[in-house]
Formats: C-alpha cells, structure tokens, sequence
C-alpha cells in the first residue's frame, strides 16, 4: 500500500494527466457530480457520487459506428474511428466498478464490440472508498464491498491522506508513474476507516434489501404478475432510470445526415420509450406496462437466466433518487417478491 | 389535512360517487412519494399520503384516468388546478368523468432539495411547523422548511385554486411573486453571456425526456421528436445544436399554454431550470399581449391562438432581436 | 474474420423482380460480384441505405445459390419503401449472416416435411425449401401449404409453378382467402386448409406467417395430433445491432436476432407471451 498526501492531490492529478487524460468527478453548473476532464484548478468533488455514472467511459451516449459517403448510386463506407488515447477515471465507487465487469459480458461476449473494447483497454480505473453511504445505498445486496471497490487501482481518503493499492498491472503502472509523490505505508489508517464504515453500512435502511430470490427460474411466474400493472400505473415512460443507470446498456442505431454525408451513430436507447420495439406491424409492448416490465424483468430475471445468476444492478440508488415518479427496482422488487414461487 | 383527505376519500368511494382515487402513495423513505390510483377504500387507507413531497402534478395522469370507465377523484393543489384547467381548454381530459377536490398546499420539496440543503443519510424525517426535524445516518439534523423549498414554490405564483368540485381547507389568494427575476437577469446579458449560460445548463442534458413527458403542456399523442418520419427523432443530442432545439423548440410548442407549474425542472436529473425557457415566454407574452395566466380559466382565447388589432407586429421580433 | 459486426460490407443490387403489388425480390452480390457471406437457411441479414435506415431481413435464396443473395421484402415502411423505388445497380449495405438458422443439417434431416407459410411468410421458408430441393436425398417427404390473400399476392408464384410443382416428390398446396377470377385452386385460410388437408403426424413442421395465422394454425396441428417440438416457427422483432447486444429483440431471456429467429414451439412455450 502507498500513500500520498492530499496536500499533494493536486500535483498528483497533474502528474496524471501530463502521460494521459484524466477524468475525475467535480461539481457541475447544476451543484452536482459530474466527470470530467482534468484540467489545472479542477476540484475533486465531495459528492458520494455522480449524477451519470461512469459507463459514459466505455458506452458513451453517443459515438459514431461508421460514415458513409453516398455519390449516386454508389456508396463509400469510412470508419470513423481515430487511435483511442489513455486515459484514467478517478473516484469510480464500488458499484460503478462492480458496473463495468456487468457491461463487459454484455460488449465483450462473441462477438465482441470492438468500439466497447478498445476504451475498456485504453482505460485506467481508480475506484474510490465509499465513507459515506447514503439511505439509497444497496450495492452490498449485490455482494459489494464498497470499503474495497474493485479497479485497476483502489483509492481510500482518511485523514490527510490517500491510500492507493493497486490491482492489475496497469494500475501498478499508474501508481508508477507518480512514485515520487508516493510513500511506501501500512494499510491501519485503511482498515480503521473500512471498519468503521461497515458499521454504518449495516444500518442502512436497505441492508436487509435482497433480490435473491429472483432470477431465470422465476421467469414466468414474475412475467404473469398481476402487479405490473398498479406497480407501473404512474411511469411517466422517460429515460431517466435507464439513463443514469450503470448497467443499462440498450442502444438505438440512427443515421444523420449531415450534409456532407451520412453519420451512422447509436446512442442509449431506452426499453421505456414507446417506440423501443416498434415495428412497421406493430409493437410486442403495446402500453407503458410492458415497458416497464422489460426493464426490471431484464434486470431481476433475464440477465441472471444469462449470466450465471448475476444481476443487472449494482444498487448505486441513482434511480430511488432520480426518478420522477419515485418508482424503481427496490420497491420493484419487493412487491413482486410473493410471485418468486 | 391527510386524515380528512383519507377519509373523504373513502367516502366517496364508498357512496358510489368516484370509482378510483388519484392521489400520492408512500414509499420507501420518507420522501419518495409516488402517484397513484386507488381503486378501493382499503387501498386508500393503506397507502394514501399527503403531505410536504407530494409534490407531483397529478392533472397529466386525468388524459388518461379520465377516459376510463367510471368518475375519478383527483386532488389538485392549486397550481395543479392550472394545469387542470389548461388541460379541459385543450379538451384533453373530459370533466365530466372528474371529481376535483382543492387541497391547499404551504410548497412542496422533494428528496433532491434535501440532498441539495446538505442532508445525507436520510432515515427518518418529521415536519414540525415550518422545519423538518431528520434523522439521518450521521445524527439528528434540521432544517428549515423554507431552506428545502424549490424555486417554483419559493415564487408561488398563486395558492388560489382555480378549478375545483369541492375545496378542502382555506382558500388562498393569487400572489406577487418574484418569478420573473431570473428572465430579467438573462435578459441583462448580452447575446453572448446569455448562450453560454444556456450552453452550460443545456449541455448537461441527457435527453431522457422527463421533461417532456412529465409536462400537463405536452400532451401530443405522438412527439415529433419520436416520429421518425420528422428528421428531427434522434434520442440523443448527435450534436450541439440538437441539444438546444429539443429544449427550444419544446419552449414554443408550449408558448402560450405553459401555466408555470415547473415540473419539468422538478424531474430533470441534471437540475437544468428549464423553467426559465417558458417563463421568458409568459413574460413576452405579457407584456406584448396584455397580462395572462394559461389555465386560469377554461373559456378564453389565448393570445398566441387569437387575434386583436391591438397585436404586436411581428417585426417586434427584429427590433429585439439585438445583434 | 471480420469482427466489426457494425461496420457493413458493400453490396449492389443486380436484379429486382416484382413479386407481388407490395413484394419484390432483390437479388444482392458484393462488389466483387460474388456472394458477401455463407449463411444457413433461416438466417437473416441488415440491410441498409444510409440515411434511410437499416433493418433486419430474411435471406430468401438458398445457400446452396452460390452466386448470389435474395431478399424478398414487402413495403410497409420507411426503408422498404426506399427499397421499392430504387433501380438495379444501386448499392447498399449489408452485414450478417445473423441467427440460428433451421436446423437443416441437424433435426430436420432426414425427416418428411411440412411447410406451412402465409403471405410474405414464405421468404424465409423459401431458403430452407430450395435448400431441401438441392440436397433432395437427404429429406424425406416434402409437403407445401401455401397462402395469401390473392393469386397476385402469392410471393414466388413463378417460381413455385415452374419449380417446385414440377419436382417430383413434392406436394405443393395452394390456397387464396377469397375466390377470384382465374383461380380454380383451393380457397380459404391457410388453418383451415392445413386441417382439410390431414397431413401426417409424423412430419416436421415450419411455419411462417402473420401472427394470427401462425396462431391458428398451431391450433390445428395440435388438433390434428402434431406436438409443439414438431412444429418451427421463424420470429420476427425490431433489431438494431443484429448480435444480441442493443437490447429491443428479446422475447424473455432468448434474443431473436441471436438465439432465433429459428425456435421450436415448445422453446416458446418456456418464454413470456410477449412477441
């Protein structure tokens, strides 16, 4: 374990950003967390965590697929892509880590998504310790310990320090390249302040939270429940929950024509809008029920019937803060808890 | 005022006079308020709730509620009863199939504002006079009411209802507000200023359309932004300028039916006042047209959907248009 | 291998018959003239106009055509009204294969065959049957029940009079919803016929065709005795990505464009009532 102390955090971050671009959270024009880019004067934002998650870093809201350049009836296919630069996300908490390792068996399952890819490879997470978890906090019913999120480089704020172990490689390669802001240490300051954060994690009032008694083997049971229906009465049908969800990861693929050619882009699509299966012939999920049984059938059922059991949260609680209606997968969840038979 | 509200509810559906009861659920925590339709006396005494973070505008859901069999009782706080009334102008619900009960409201906050005061960790919370008295995960906080209130409530513009059946507890009066006074600072800046403070609230947009979907004014049955057909339905900004039209052109489409109620800056994630669009608009409307609050009652012609002689002349448009 | 599965490959359209008043079929090389990939019959490819939209369409030749792809499509929509008007020798865009595929070299082999297809349902029927017809010794019986609303709107009717009707050993059906003149075949709904007709139990059945066709039909087989694991159906949702990752095609846990299109009706019965 090293250390470094916050006195330094700043020529720390410069030392970062001079081999690649950093990211880290600040507050935004709006008051809250936002990531972005590092520049002289940044200030790392004291926010438990940021209003977008850190998916934007590898499934940007947008990104363009592929150009075309059409001359009559020929067409000329370009690939937009330029050589992806470095770069290294600071203050990632342990739900948004646990959060890259859902999206990759989504991207790097066969085949791969080579866009997804490429910013998974040029891409240094530094995650973060939570010290202050808030009442919309569940990602330990996930299994995650958010006194030890995962990353390339774990990252612990107590006293006047920063405590850095590293993971992988390319984290020990990070730390290495700000060794002379780094002192060699013990890791007691580390497991003081993990102790005493789990104590307050046990009296979150989410702590008893569990969906464990979900997955594939419920599928139709859940899928037939007669509490879709009140439970998705007042879905306003927008995109915020699948937004600012981490593990969220359906996407639309649009053309725009700019003028000078056809820029072929997708973007974050949501199974909440009306026109998510929309065909020619009509629709498979006529009304807002459907939708919004898709997303958490998707989350607390199909996901897990894909992936060994694992579920498609992490319980960062951005959606029991965000959404408008204040509908989401805990309450979600509980009610639907008597159909899992 | 919940108790009598419950219990006149009951009363109501239990005399056949309503056959659902549109009103706010409790949630997890103690500001996580849902709205809701109750369909039974039972369902009304277990979850019905009303208090400082029923701050849902329930007008929207009668499109919907209202066209189903049966009446519907709907409480209206009185900037809801705006919408409402907007909302029988337009004929999008059908009156008919309504009963409305006024209820009065002192402003309501919600989750965000407390986080936005400070508060962490929230456990418990209790409204004492005019502060909440909470419990949270590192001790026991306080807080001024006042200190969690939104701007809209903050400039209230009215505590009049102005469409009711039946009005529960006092009446209030419309009132002076200062709800302008953003409009008038933007409108200080100069062209430039005022792009970059748009281009700093816009930019932040991750167009998950809450806005437009939570907005009484917004009731198209299908967007042109979801039309595919239009050009114009891309689900994300493909660059800035789409950013700013959706917002933009969102603004005028509701130009002249907006009643201020400001739950589109209620819902966005991103915290972007984009009340201060349609404002601006009711501004220019009245000073261009005479004085005029969409929703205040069912029966006049709106400015921007009639025509005097004493209308502005559309040139106004090149004289303030500046550089 | 190309692993790109959202960059698209070139193709242009050598030919364009007019199958139909809403159906033509459009014959698809790369530009090197020769075929862009393999595929199994069944299997479905996204084609694409830039700045029109791209969207998810049957492969409607067989494999065993190795000179060139066949798209059969009917106009209901922004792409495939795009589609109509053009002219041969236009390019588009084209990537795949994707899906499953029959299984025409696992359980369907050597089995005897029923065919049930309605309207535009037979275009990827089509690739399986001319499938079958190129590898004959392989398949037992082969039956054809074919429907649609009119003579005119028999997608293939070309084809099935001067091809298949003339194969040995293959029985083909013809029915239309309503009498006209110039017809002296059967008339009536494909369900309906498909009962009339009495095939044998032990065939194995594919089935394609408009939802509420699809519906009946089923029905009947189960009538007539035939059970679910005989019985395959092609699906058909909205598709983006064609590879299982954006998210819009599934039905339950299963991705259309990735485990289908191609299920077995019991595989269906395990999934939410959703498609």
């Amino acid at each position: 374990m090293q250390k470094l102390a916050l006195a330094n955090l700043g020529r720390f971050f410069e030392a970062v950003a001079a081999r690649q671009a950093l990211y880290l959270p600040v507050e935004d024009a709006g008051g809250q967390a936002s990531f972005q880019r590092w520049a002289p004067g940044a200030k790392l934002s004291g926010a438990l965590n940021t209003t977008r998650s850190a998916k934007d870093f590898f499934f940007p809201q947008t990104e363009d697929l592929v150009n075309f350049k059409v001359r009559g009836k020929e067409i000329e296919i370009i690939d937009p892509r330029t050589e992806q630069e470095p770069f290294v996300v600071f203050g990632v908490r342990g739900c948004d880590a646990r959060s890259f390792s859902i999206l990759d068996k989504v991207f790097l399952a066969d085949p791969v998504d080579t866009y997804y890819q490429s910013r998974r490879e040029h891409g240094t997470i530094v995650s973060l310790a939570c010290t202050r978890p808030e009442e919309t906090c569940f990602c330990t019913s996930f299994g995650i310990d958010p006194t030890c999120p995962q990353g390339d480089v774990t990252a612990w704020m107590e006293g006047d320090a920063l405590y850095f172990a590293a993971n992988t490689p390319k984290g020990e390669a990070l730390l290495a390249q700000t060794a002379e802001l780094l002192e060699a240490c013990g890791d007691e300051a580390v497991r003081a302040q993990q102790e005493r954060v789990s104590a307050i994690l046990e009296k979150l009032p989410l702590a008893g939270f569990s969906t464990q008694s979900f997955g594939g083997q419920v599928l139709i049971q859940v899928f037939e429940s007669e509490k879709w229906a009140g439970l998705s009465q007042s879905c306003l049908g927008c995109g915020t929950c699948t937004f600012v969800c981490p593990t969220c990861q359906c996407y639309d693929i649009k053309d725009m024509d700019t003028g000078h050619g056809v820029q072929r882009f997708r973007c974050w699509d949501s199974c909440m809008y009306s026109d998510f299966t929309r065909m020619a012939h009509g629709n498979p999920r006529l009304t807002q029920k459907e939708r919004f049984r898709q997303r958490f059938m998707h989350k607390l059922v199909y996901f897990p019937a894909n992936n060994n059991g694992e579920y498609g949260c992490v319980g960062c609680g951005r959606c029991l803060a965000k959404c408008p209606i204040s509908m989401n997968i805990v309450k979600v969840a509980r009610a639907l808890e008597g159909d899992c038979k | 005022m919940q108790a009598a509200m419950i219990s006149r509810a009951k009363e109501l559906l239990q005399g056949g006079q309503v056959q659902r009861v549109l009103g706010w659920k409790a949630g997890e925590f103690a500001y996580d308020v849902t709205p809701a339709v109750f369909q039974s006396a039972e369902e009304v005494e277990a979850g019905f709730l009303y208090n400082d973070f029923c701050g849902a505008n329930l007008s929207k859901y009668l499109i919907q509620e209202s066209r189903k069999p049966g009446k519907v009782l709907v409480f209206l706080k009185p900037c809801d009863t705006y919408s409402f009334n907007q909302l029988v102008k337009e004929h999008r619900i059908l009156r008919e199939n309504i009963y409305a009960i006024g209820v009065p409201c002192e402003g309501k906050t919600d989750g965000e504002r407390l986080k936005a005061a400070g508060l962490r960790g929230i456990l418990a919370l209790k409204a004492e006079g005019d502060r909440f008295l909470v419990e949270t995960l590192y001790g026991p906080q306080e807080l001024a009411k006042a200190q969690a209130l939104p701007e809209r409530c903050q400039n209230c513009k009215s505590k009049k209802h102005v469409a009711y059946d039946e009005l529960m507890g006092e009446e209030g009066q419309v009132l002076e507000s200062g709800r302008f006074d953003m409009v008038e600072k933007l409108e200080a800046m100069t062209p430039d200023e005022r792009f970059r403070f748009w281009q700093g609230e816009l930019s932040r947009c991750i167009r998950c359309n809450a806005c437009r979907n939570v907005c009484p004014a917004c009731s198209c049955e299908k967007c042109i932004f979801d039309n595919d057909a239009s050009g114009v339905a891309q689900k994300a900004a493909a660059n800035s300028f789409e950013e700013s039209m959706f917002h933009i052109i969102r603004a005028f489409h509701v130009a002249g039916r907006c009643t201020d109620c400001g739950e589109c800056s209620r819902v966005c994630p991103q915290q972007i006042p984009l009340h201060l669009l349609n404002r601006k608009f009711i501004k220019d409307i009245d000073t261009f047209y005479g004085d005029y609050q969409a929703g205040e009652d069912t029966e006049s012609r709106a400015p921007l959907t009639n025509y005097t002689e004493g209308d502005v002349e559309p040139s106004i448009v090149y004289q303030r248009g500046g550089n | 291998m190309n692993t790109e599965t959202l960059i698209p490959k070139l193709g242009v359209v050598t030919d364009i018959r007019i199958d139909t008043p809403d159906v033509k079929t459009f014959r698809v090389v790369g530009l090197d003239g020769k075929k862009v990939f393999t595929h199994i019959p069944g299997q479905c490819a996204m084609l694409s106009v830039p700045g029109v939209g791209e969207a998810m369409f049957s492969i409607t030749s067989s494999p065993t055509n190795e000179q060139f792809m066949e798209f059969s499509i009917k106009k209901c929509g922004c792409l495939t009204n795009w589609l109509h008007a053009m002219d041969v020798g236009q390019q588009i865009t084209i990537r795949g294969p994707y899906g499953n595929g029959f299984p025409v070299e696992g359980a369907l082999k050597g089995k005897d065959l029923l065919f049930i297809a309605g309207g535009i349902g037979l275009a990827p029927l089509r690739s399986v049957i001319n499938y079958v017809r190129d590898k004959r010794q392989n398949y037992g019986s082969v039956q054809i029940v074919y429907g649609s609303r009119s003579k005119e709107d028999l997608v293939d009717y070309q084809e099935i009079l001067d091809e298949w009707m003339a194969d040995e050993g293959i029985q083909v059906n013809l029915t239309i919803d309503r009498a006209q003149e110039g017809w002296d075949g059967h008339v009536g709904f494909v369900p309906n016929y498909v009962k009339e007709l009495q095939p044998d139990i032990h065939k194995t059945v594919l089935l394609c065709g408009p939802p509420i066709m699809i519906k009946f039909t089923l029905e009947g087989l189960k009538e007539l005795g035939f059970s679910e694991t005989q019985v395959y159906t092609t699906m058909e949702l909205r598709m983006k990505c064609g590879v299982g990752k954006c998210g819009r095609c599934n039905i339950g846990s299963k991705y259309v464009c990735k485990d289908g299109p191609v299920f077995r009706f019991d595989q269906l019965d395990e999934l939410p009532n959703e498609y």
